[in-house]
C-alpha cells in the first residue's frame, strides 16, 4: 500500500501547467509556415448544389487553394465510415448511405462542408470564402422524425422514408403474455430532448505532409487518436499507420462529442499533400453548434404492466430516435445497443419488449453525448415508475423497493442481454433517502408554501453500463472493431516509470489516476511516474476514452502491463540475491528472499535490468519495458440514487433546484477527489438537460438555437452545492475492481429533478412536463392546469 | 498596419497588426501567450478573460488597439516564479478545474471578484461567474476554490 496509491486524494498532476496558462491545446500549436483553413459551410438545412464557382475567391488575398467535394471525389477519397452496424428485424442491415467529406451532389444539413479555402491567414480565408458562389436548389427539409418518416422528403435517395434502421430487442410474446394478464398498465410518451455537447474547447486541427517521407501528421481535438488514425487512414484517405502519426494533444473536454470522426480532420488531412503547407483550423464556437455532433433526441412510447400488488410483470417500449443527416461513428449503437439493453433497469421486470425506428433528418448527426443512450433509458424508466407509483396511489419509495433486484440475485440475467454482474440498489437507494432527509421533506414543502413556492422531491434509481467493452460480445452486436485497451509501462534505469496508454485525458485527470495505480502496483511514490497519452507515435495502440472506459479496460491493462515487469524483475532478483525465483516476493516496492533479510529495492532490480553486469543474460533479455492488452469480460455496472428537491416559482414558472443528493456505486475508488468531481460536472450536464438545455430546429431547419445567446449552458448560479457520496460493491468485471464514474451524474439526474418538478406541481394537477423545463412552460402548465383551471 | 503598444505581465510590447485584431488574439497570436483562451464568438464563455488596467474584462470585446498603453495581466502573469498566486493555488487544492479549458478566465475573474469583495458569499460567487462558463465542474469545486482562494488572501 503506497500512500500515493489507490485511495488517496492527491492532487491532479495536470493542475500545474493548465492553472499558469501552459497548456498545449490544439489551438495553441503553430507549426512553422502554417497556412490557414476556414471552411465555407452550407447556410441550408437540405438543397442540391447546382455549383461550386471558386474563381473570384482563388484571386482574393492571401489565397493558397481551395477546393470542393468534387476535388476529393475525384481523388477517390472515401466517405466517413460508421463505426457500428445495426440489422433490421428482418435482419437485412441499415442503411447506410454515403458520407462525403465536402459535400459533393446535395447538402443535408445546415453547416455541412461545401469548400475548404486555405489562405495565409484565417481572416484572408474566411473572406476569400465570401466570394464562392454556390448555385444552391433549395429542397424541402426533412426536420421532425415524423415528417421525415412520411417520407415526401428524401435525405439520401437511399434510404426509404429516410428510415435507417427499425430494429427490436426482447422477447415480444412474453411480454404480451405479461401484459395479458396485467391489472394495471400505466402509459407514458415522452422526449428526450436534443442536446448540444459544447465542450468549451471548440474543435480544432492542424495538418502536416512531409513530401520528403510521405508521412502526414494531423493534431486534432480528438478523444480517440488510435481510432481516427484507423478510420482516416484505412477507410477515407488510404494512408497506412506507419505513414500517419495523429497527437490528441491537451483536449478541452469532449463528452463523448470528440470520439467522432469528423470530416474537417479528413479534409485538412487530405488537402495538406496538395498545399505542402501546414494548415490550421479552429471551429468559431457557432460552428462547434451546426458541426458537433448532437446528443439524444427520442421519442417515446413505453407502457408498464402490474400485477395487484404493483409487482412490474412486462414493459414495452417503442421509441424513434434522430439519427441526423448521417451516420456518425457510433450514432447507430447509441439508440440500441446503449439503450435498450438497459431497460430493465434496477428492476426485476420479467419480460421486456423493445423496438426502435431510427430517422435520418436534415439536422446535424446525432451520437454519443455523455451516458449515451442511458440517459434516455434511465429517464424514460424514472418517470414511468413515478408515474404509475402516481396513478395507482401508491409510495413511489415502496414502489421502487418492492421491484428492485435484491443483491443475492447477482449476477443478473435481464430479459434484454445484458447480465449484471454485481450491484446493489436497495443499499444505495437507502443511504441517499437518508442522506437528502427524504422522510423530512413533507415539512419543507410547508415551509416553501409559506413562503409563496412550491417544493417537491423527485426520485432516481439507476443502473448504466459502461466500460466499453468485452470484444467478443461487441462484435457480436455489429461493433466493427475490438474495444480492447492496451498499456505499456516502461521502467528507466534508476526505477522512475513512463505509463502508455490508448486511453485519452480530457480532464479526467489519468495522468493523475494513472499514476497511482503504478503507485500502488511498485510501491513507489505517483511522482515517479509520468503517464503519456495521445500520440500515435508514442502510444502503441489504443481505443481512447468514452462509455466511462478509461480506467475500467485502460486500468486493468496498466494492471497486466505492471503484473508482468514485476513478473520479470523477480526473476532478476532471484538471480542476484541468489534464490529460486520461487521464494522473491515483492510487497512495498522490495523484493525480499522469503524467510530472510535479503532484499533489493524495486529501483535496484531496475538498474541491473539495464545494467546487466550480474543478470541472468542467458534466460531474460535486458530491459524491463512490458505491453498488455486488456478485453474486459463484460461491461461494468455503476448504478445509484439521486434525489432532487426543487422549488418553483409560481408566479414566473422558474425552477430553482435547491438540492440534490447523489449516491453513487462506482465500485473501487482510485482518487475519490477526482471521482466526485466527476459526479459533479455529470450532475450539472443532467440538471442543466433537465431545465435549460434544448436545441431547436425551425422547420425549415435552421438552427435556431446557435449560440450562447440562444442555447442555454448551465451557469453557476442554476445549481446547487451538491451532496455525493459513492458506496461501491466492488466490480466483479476487472482485476482493480472499478466500474466508471465520468457519466453517471448525467445518467441519473434528470429524472430527479423533472420528477420533483411535478410532485411540486402535483397539488395544481400538473402531471407532465417536458424537458428542459423552462419558466415558459412550467408557467404553461401552471395556467393550464385544472386546479387553475377549475378557480377560474 | 497600425503598431500597437501595451505592457503585458510587466513587460512592454509591441505589434504591427490589422486593425481589426482583438485583443485576445493580440495576446495569443502575436505574443504567443496562449493561457488565454476563445471559448465562443459572442462574448458569453469568459474563457479569455484577463485583466486590463486591474479590472477583469473579456479580451474578445476589445480590438487590440483599444488597449494601446494599457497594462495587461494575463494567467501567465500570476504566478512568481514556481510559487502559484493564492487563487491559483487555491484551484488545485480543491480540484477546481478538470479540463483546463475554462480555467484562465475563472481564475481572472475570480481575481477581480475578491477585489470588489475580498470576503464574497457563496452565493455572491455563483452570480459573480455569470460570465464564465464550465462544462466539467459543474462549478461545484470552482465556487470552493474561489472561496478558499478570497479567504488565503485575506490573511
Amino acid at each position: 500500500m503506497s500512500a500515493t496509491g489507490i485511495g488517496a486524494s492527491i492532487k491532479r498532476v495536470e493542475d500545474l501547467r493548465f492553472l499558469t496558462g501552459n497548456g498545449h491545446y490544439t489551438d495553441d500549436i503553430n507549426q512553422l509556415d502554417q497556412s490557414h483553413a476556414w471552411i465555407l459551410r452550407s447556410p441550408h438545412a437540405h438543397a442540391k448544389l447546382n455549383s461550386v464557382d471558386t474563381s473570384k475567391a482563388a484571386a482574393a488575398p492571401g489565397v493558397i487553394a481551395i477546393f470542393t467535394g468534387a476535388d476529393m471525389a475525384a481523388d477517390g477519397v472515401g466517405g466517413i465510415p460508421c463505426g457500428w452496424q445495426i440489422h433490421n428485424k428482418d435482419g437485412s442491415p441499415m442503411a447506410e448511405p454515403g458520407h462525403p467529406a465536402l459535400a459533393v451532389d446535395k447538402v443535408r444539413h445546415v453547416g455541412d462542408q461545401v469548400a475548404i479555402v486555405i489562405a495565409e491567414t484565417r481572416d484572408q480565408a474566411r473572406d476569400a470564402a465570401e466570394l464562392i458562389a454556390v448555385d444552391y436548389a433549395v429542397l424541402p427539409a426533412a426536420i421532425d422524425m415524423d415528417t421525415a418518416l412520411s417520407g415526401a422528403s428524401l435525405v439520401h435517395d437511399d434510404a426509404p422514408n429516410n428510415r435507417c434502421f427499425d430494429w427490436e430487442i426482447g422477447d415480444r410474446d412474453a411480454t404480451e403474455a405479461a401484459f395479458a394478464k396485467a391489472d394495471h398498465v400505466v402509459s407514458i410518451d415522452l422526449a428526450n430532448n436534443r442536446l448540444i455537447p459544447n465542450a468549451m474547447e471548440p474543435r480544432a486541427a492542424i495538418s502536416e505532409f512531409d513530401r520528403s517521407t510521405g508521412r502526414y501528421t494531423l493534431h486534432t481535438t480528438t478523444q480517440n487518436p488510435h481510432v481516427i488514425r484507423l478510420l482516416m487512414g484505412a477507410f477515407v484517405l488510404q494512408i497506412p499507420e506507419h505513414k500517419l502519426r495523429i497527437v490528441a494533444p491537451d483536449v478541452g473536454g469532449g463528452f463523448g462529442s470528440k470520439i467522432f470522426h469528423y470530416a474537417e480532420e479528413a479534409i485538412l488531412t487530405w488537402a495538406a499533400a496538395k498545399v505542402h503547407r501546414p494548415i490550421k483550423w479552429t471551429a468559431e464556437r457557432s460552428e462547434s453548434f451546426m458541426t458537433d455532433a448532437h446528443g439524444r433526441d427520442h421519442e417515446t412510447h413505453a407502457d408498464l404492466a402490474l400485477d395487484k400488488d404493483g409487482k412490474f410483470l412486462g414493459l414495452r417500449v417503442a421509441t424513434k430516435a434522430n439519427v441526423g443527416a448521417y451516420l456518425s461513428t457510433f450514432g447507430s449503437s447509441v439508440p440500441t445497443y446503449l439503450y435498450a439493453t438497459l431497460l430493465a433497469g434496477v428492476y426485476a421486470t420479467p419480460a421486456i419488449y423493445a423496438e426502435v425506428q431510427t430517422v435520418f433528418t436534415n439536422t446535424v448527426p446525432v451520437d454519443a453525448y455523455r451516458g449515451a443512450g442511458r440517459p434516455e433509458c434511465t429517464y424514460l424508466l424514472e418517470r414511468l415508475v413515478t408515474k404509475a407509483a402516481r396513478d395507482l396511489g401508491m409510495d413511489p419509495v415502496e414502489l421502487r423497493q418492492k421491484n428492485m433486484i435484491q443483491p443475492d440475485q447477482y449476477p443478473y440475467q435481464t430479459p434484454v442481454a445484458l447480465e449484471y454482474d454485481c450491484g446493489d440498489s436497495p443499499a444505495t437507494f437507502a443511504s441517499a433517502l437518508k442522506a437528502s432527509d427524504y422522510a423530512g421533506f413533507e415539512a419543507r414543502r410547508g415551509a416553501a408554501e409559506k413562503n409563496g413556492k412550491l417544493r417537491g422531491i423527485g426520485i432516481s434509481t439507476y443502473v448504466e453500463a459502461c466500460g466499453i467493452a468485452p470484444s467478443a460480445v461487441a462484435g457480436a452486436l455489429g461493433a466493427r472493431a475490438g474495444l480492447y485497451e492496451s498499456a505499456q509501462v516502461r521502467v528507466h534505469p534508476t526505477g522512475s516509470v513512463t505509463v502508455y496508454t490508448g486511453t485519452h485525458s480530457h480532464g479526467q485527470g489519468h495522468e493523475t489516476t494513472f499514476a497511482q495505480l503504478v503507485s500502488e502496483s511498485f510501491g513507489i511514490p505517483a511522482d515517479l511516474v509520468e503517464v503519456s497519452h495521445g500520440d500515435t507515435d508514442q502510444v502503441q495502440f489504443g481505443m481512447g476514452t468514452y462509455g466511462s472506459r478509461s480506467l475500467a479496460v485502460g486500468g486493468p491493462a496498466i494492471l497486466k502491463a505492471c503484473n508482468k515487469v514485476i513478473d520479470k524483475a523477480k526473476k532478476i532478483a532471484a538471480h542476484i540475491l541468489e534464490a529460486d525465483v520461487s521464494d522473491i516476493e515483492f510487497a512495498d516496492g522490495k523484493f525480499t528472499v522469503v524467510g530472510t533479510d535479503k532484499e533489493m529495492a524495486f529501483a535496484e532490480v531496475s538498474l541491473a535490468a539495464y545494467v546487466p553486469h550480474n543478470y541472468p543474460i542467458e534466460e531474460i533479455e535486458p530491459g524491463l519495458d512490458e505491453n498488455a492488452f486488456y478485453d474486459p469480460l463484460n461491461f461494468s455496472f455503476p448504478g445509484g440514487a439521486h434525489i432532487c428537491e426543487v422549488e418553483v416559482d409560481p408566479d414566473t414558472g422558474h425552477v430553482e433546484v435547491i438540492d440534490f443528493t447523489a449516491v453513487d456505486d462506482v465500485g473501487r475508488v482510485v482518487n475519490p477527489m477526482i471521482v466526485e468531481g466527476q459526479v459533479h460536472g455529470g450532475l450539472a450536464q443532467g440538471v442543466g438537460q433537465a431545465v435549460l438545455e434544448g436545441c431547436v430546429y425551425d422547420a425549415d431547419g435552421q438552427l435556431l438555437t446557435g449560440s450562447y445567446m440562444d442555447y442555454t449552458m448551465p451557469r453557476a448560479d442554476d445549481l446547487p452545492n451538491f451532496s455525493v457520496s459513492t458506496q461501491g460493491v466492488m466490480g466483479a468485471s476487472n482485476p482493480l475492481e472499478v466500474k466508471g464514474v465520468g457519466e453517471v451524474g448525467a445518467i441519473g439526474s434528470p429524472p430527479a429533478v423533472i420528477n420533483a418538478i411535478i410532485d411540486a406541481l402535483s397539488p395544481l394537477g400538473v402531471t407532465d412536463i417536458s424537458m428542459p423545463a423552462t419558466p415558459n412552460k412550467v408557467w404553461q402548465a401552471i395556467q393550464a392546469s385544472s386546479v387553475r383551471q377549475a378557480a377560474e | 498596419m497600425p503598431t500597437v503598444s501595451m505592457t503585458v505581465n510587466g513587460k512592454s510590447v509591441s505589434a504591427e497588426v490589422e486593425p481589426r485584431t482583438l485583443l485576445v488574439q493580440y495576446l495569443r497570436e502575436h505574443l504567443g501567450l496562449t493561457g488565454t483562451h476563445v471559448g465562443c464568438d459572442t462574448s458569453q464563455c469568459g474563457a479569455c478573460v484577463v485583466h486590463v488596467n486591474g479590472e477583469s474584462l473579456k479580451s474578445c470585446t476589445m480590438l487590440a488597439g483599444q488597449a494601446e498603453g494599457a497594462d495587461v495581466t494575463t494567467i501567465e502573469g500570476l504566478a512568481n516564479g514556481d510559487d502559484l498566486h493564492p487563487m491559483q493555488e487555491a484551484f488545485r487544492e480543491n480540484h477546481g478545474l478538470q479540463c483546463g479549458f475554462c480555467t484562465p478566465g475563472m481564475v481572472m475573474s475570480a481575481l477581480d471578484l475578491v477585489k470588489q469583495n475580498p470576503d464574497p458569499s457563496e452565493k455572491e460567487v455563483r452570480e459573480w461567474l455569470e460570465g464564465n462558463l464550465c462544462r466539467c465542474t459543474g462549478y461545484h469545486n470552482i465556487v470552493k476554490s474561489i472561496l478558499a482562494g478570497a479567504e488565503a488572501l485575506r490573511g
